[in-house]
C-alpha cells in the first residue's frame, strides 16, 4: 500500500505572530517557517506503518512557495521516499483539496494522512474536503491508527471522549496530537534525502482551478487582555474570590 | 434567505452549541435547523422549542445514528436548494461534517467564525487567536462554523417550528461505528461550565492532578479542565484539553492552577471573563492575561483555599 502524506510549511511552532501595522497580514519576513506540527505527525504515522511492513510507499506532497521544498525535504529526511511540490502561492483548503484529489487518482494510494489543522490559517478542512471529493471515507482527529486487509479503523478524539470508526481504504486521516511522537531527522539521513526525488508541478498541471473563494479584508490583532492584580496570599484571593460572586 | 442550522445531539437531547449557532444564523437570514441520527423524534421536538428557529428538518434513520460524516454530508448537501447558508456549531461533529458537505457544493468553508459582518462577510480567528482576519466570501452558498464561545446563546424554549421528515441517501456504505469511550461526567460540560479549574504541567502525574484538582472544582461546582502539556503527559483524558486545538472556553471564571500560559493554551481560554491564576513562577506568562494572581506553592495554596472557600 502507498500513503500519501501532505504537508504545509508554516510559521514555526514557537514563534509569536506579528500583525503586520497596515493589517494586511501577518508579518512572515524573517520569521522562522517550519512543517506544521501535525503534519509532522502524519509523516511519522505513514513511516510506523511503511516499518510496519503495513505500507510500501511513503510520498510526501506540498502544495505551496518554491521554499515548500525544504519542508519536503525534512519529510524526505524523516524518511518518506520522495516528494512532489506543487508550487502555488495562497491556495485555499477547497483547492489544495481539489489538486490533492488529481494527485490521488495519479498515485492510487491506500490511504492519505494529513495534520488535522495548519497551525496558519487554522481552517480544519482539507482532509475533510479531500474525502467529500474523492467520495472517499474519512477518518478525522486521530489518535490510533489500525490497518487490517482493506479497511481502517481509526480511534478519533471527540469532544466527550474518544470513538472508533472502521473505513474502506482508500481512506483519508487526519491527525490528532496524540497520535505519536514524531522522530527527529538524523545527519546522515538528513544528507540522503537531499538525493532523494523532488517533482515539481504546477495546479495547470493538474488542471485544476484554484481561484480564492474568500477575500481577506483586514487582519487585526485580538482585543488584548491586560495583567490585573496579584494577591499576596489565599486569604486574599478567598476575599477577591467572594467580591466577584465565586464563593459565598 | 434561509439558513440551515446543523443540530448537536445525541438522539436524546440538543446539545448546548447548538443554540449559539442559532444565533449566529439568526443575523444571516430565517433559520431552520436539521437533526439528523436515529430514534431522535424528542431532539426534534426540543429544536423547535428553541426561539428563532421557524422550520424542523429532521431525518430518522439508522445510518444518521452515529452522525458519520459519510452519510450526513450528503443528506445536507441534498437541502442545498432550498437554503443558502449552512451553518454548524464548531464542535468536533460540527468539524468533521461540515467541510465535507462545503466541498460536495463546490464552496469555501469559512471556519469557526467570531461575528458576522454582513450576509457574506465574517470575523475568525487565525495563528491560535493571535490575529482576526475579516474575510468575505464570493460562493453563492456559505458553508459556516460557529465559535460557540462567540455568540449568547438562543433562547431553549419559546419557538414553536413546524417538523417535516425529510430523508437521504442513507449509508453510503464505506465507514461504520465500531465503538465510542464517552467519559462520563458529573461536573459541568467544559463549554456550559460558568467556573472551570484547570491544571497544568506542574501537578505531575495523574494522581496528585485529581488530588488537588477536583477538591477546588468538587467546592466550586466547577468544570474541570487542563493544559495540552497536562493532557500529552497521561494525568487526564484528550476531552480536558483546552487550548488552540482543544476545547475553547469562556467562563465567568477560569481558574489556571500551574499553568504556565503557553499562547496555544491561552487561546483556548482568553475570552473567560475572569481569569485566576495560581503558579509559583511569578514570570509565567499566564500572569499577564489573569485578573488575579498569586504567585504560591500550588501544593500548600489550593488546598488552603479549599478550605477556606
Amino acid at each position: 500500500m502507498k500513503i500519501i502524506v501532505p504537508v504545509k510549511r508554516v510559521i514555526d511552532y514557537n514563534v509569536k505572530p506579528r500583525v503586520k501595522p497596515d493589517g494586511s497580514g501577518v508579518d512572515l519576513a524573517n520569521v522562522k517557517m517550519s512543517m506544521n506540527p501535525f503534519d509532522e505527525i502524519a509523516v511519522e504515522e505513514a513511516l510506523r506503518l511503511r516499518e510496519k511492513g503495513v505500507a510500501t510507499e511513503v510520498v510526501a506532497v506540498s502544495v505551496g512557495p518554491d521554499k515548500a521544498q525544504e519542508t519536503l525535504r525534512t519529510a524526505l529526511a524523516m524518511g518518506a521516499d520522495r516528494a512532489i511540490l506543487v508550487v502555488a502561492e495562497d491556495v485555499e483548503p477547497l483547492g489544495v483539496a481539489k489538486i490533492l484529489a488529481k494527485i490521488m487518482d495519479e498515485e492510487q494510494p491506500g490511504l492519505v494522512i494529513l495534520g488535522k489543522q495548519a497551525i496558519d490559517d487554522d481552517s480544519n478542512q482539507t482532509g475533510q474536503m479531500l474525502a467529500a471529493l474523492t467520495g472517499r471515507p474519512q477518518g478525522t482527529f486521530a489518535s490510533k491508527v489500525e490497518v487490517s486487509g482493506d479497511t481502517v479503523h481509526v480511534t478519533r478524539e471527540v469532544d466527550g471522549g474518544l470513538e472508533t470508526v472502521s473505513l474502506k481504504t482508500p481512506a483519508i486521516v487526519t491527525t490528532d496530537l496524540r497520535l505519536n511522537e514524531p522522530r527527529y531527522a538524523s545527519l546522515p539521513n538528513i544528507m540522503k534525502a537531499k538525493s532523494k526525488p523532488l517533482a515539481q508541478k504546477t495546479p495547470g498541471d493538474y488542471g485544476v482551478d484554484i481561484a480564492p473563494r474568500l477575500k481577506t479584508l483586514k487582519v487585526t490583532e485580538p482585543p488584548v487582555r491586560s495583567a490585573g492584580i496579584k494577591v499576596a496570599d489565599v486569604d486574599a484571593l478567598v476575599a477577591k474570590l467572594k467580591e466577584i460572586g465565586v464563593a459565598a | 434567505m434561509s439558513v440551515l442550522v446543523f443540530v448537536e445531539h445525541d438522539n436524546a437531547s440538543v446539545k448546548d452549541a447548538t443554540l449559539a449557532a442559532v444565533t449566529a444564523a439568526g443575523k444571516l437570514g430565517e433559520v431552520h435547523a436539521l437533526v439528523a441520527g436515529s430514534g431522535c423524534a424528542a431532539v426534534a421536538q426540543e429544536a423547535a422549542k428553541i426561539a428563532g428557529v421557524t422550520k424542523v428538518h429532521v431525518a430518522d434513520d439508522a445510518a444518521y445514528a452515529h452522525q458519520l460524516a459519510e452519510n450526513v454530508a450528503p443528506l445536507i448537501a441534498s437541502l442545498a436548494d432550498h437554503h443558502d447558508a449552512f451553518v454548524f456549531p464548531a464542535t468536533s461533529n460540527g468539524k468533521n461534517i461540515a467541510p465535507r458537505v462545503a466541498a460536495l457544493l463546490d464552496v469555501m468553508q469559512i471556519s469557526d467564525i467570531l461575528s458576522v459582518e454582513s450576509a457574506d462577510t465574517f470575523t475568525r480567528p487565525i495563528y491560535a487567536g493571535n490575529a482576526i482576519a475579516t474575510v468575505q466570501s464570493s460562493d453563492a452558498k456559505k458553508v459556516i462554523t460557529v465559535r460557540g464561545t462567540a455568540f449568547a446563546k438562543a433562547d431553549a424554549t419559546g419557538g414553536s417550528a413546524a417538523i417535516e421528515a425529510v430523508s437521504g441517501s442513507g449509508d453510503a456504505g464505506i465507514s461504520s461505528f465500531v465503538s465510542a469511550e464517552i467519559a462520563k461526567q458529573e461536573r459541568p460540560e467544559l463549554t456550559s461550565a460558568k467556573i472551570i479549574v484547570s491544571g497544568g504541567r506542574a501537578l505531575k502525574d495523574s494522581a496528585t492532578f485529581n488530588e488537588v484538582i477536583l477538591p477546588l472544582a468538587d467546592k466550586l461546582g466547577a468544570g474541570v479542565g487542563a493544559s495540552r502539556a497536562a493532557v500529552d503527559a497521561g494525568y487526564v483524558p484528550n476531552d480536558y484539553q483546552v487550548g488552540q486545538t482543544g476545547k475553547i472556553v469562556a467562563p465567568e471564571v477560569y481558574i489556571a492552577v500551574g499553568i504556565s500560559g503557553a499562547i496555544q493554551h491561552l487561546a483556548g481560554m482568553k475570552d473567560s471573563k475572569v481569569i485566576v491564576a495560581i503558579n509559583k513562577d511569578e514570570d509565567a506568562p499566564i500572569f499577564q492575561v489573569a485578573d488575579i494572581g498569586l504567585v504560591a506553592d500550588l501544593y500548600t495554596a489550593v488546598p488552603e483555599l479549599v478550605s477556606k472557600l
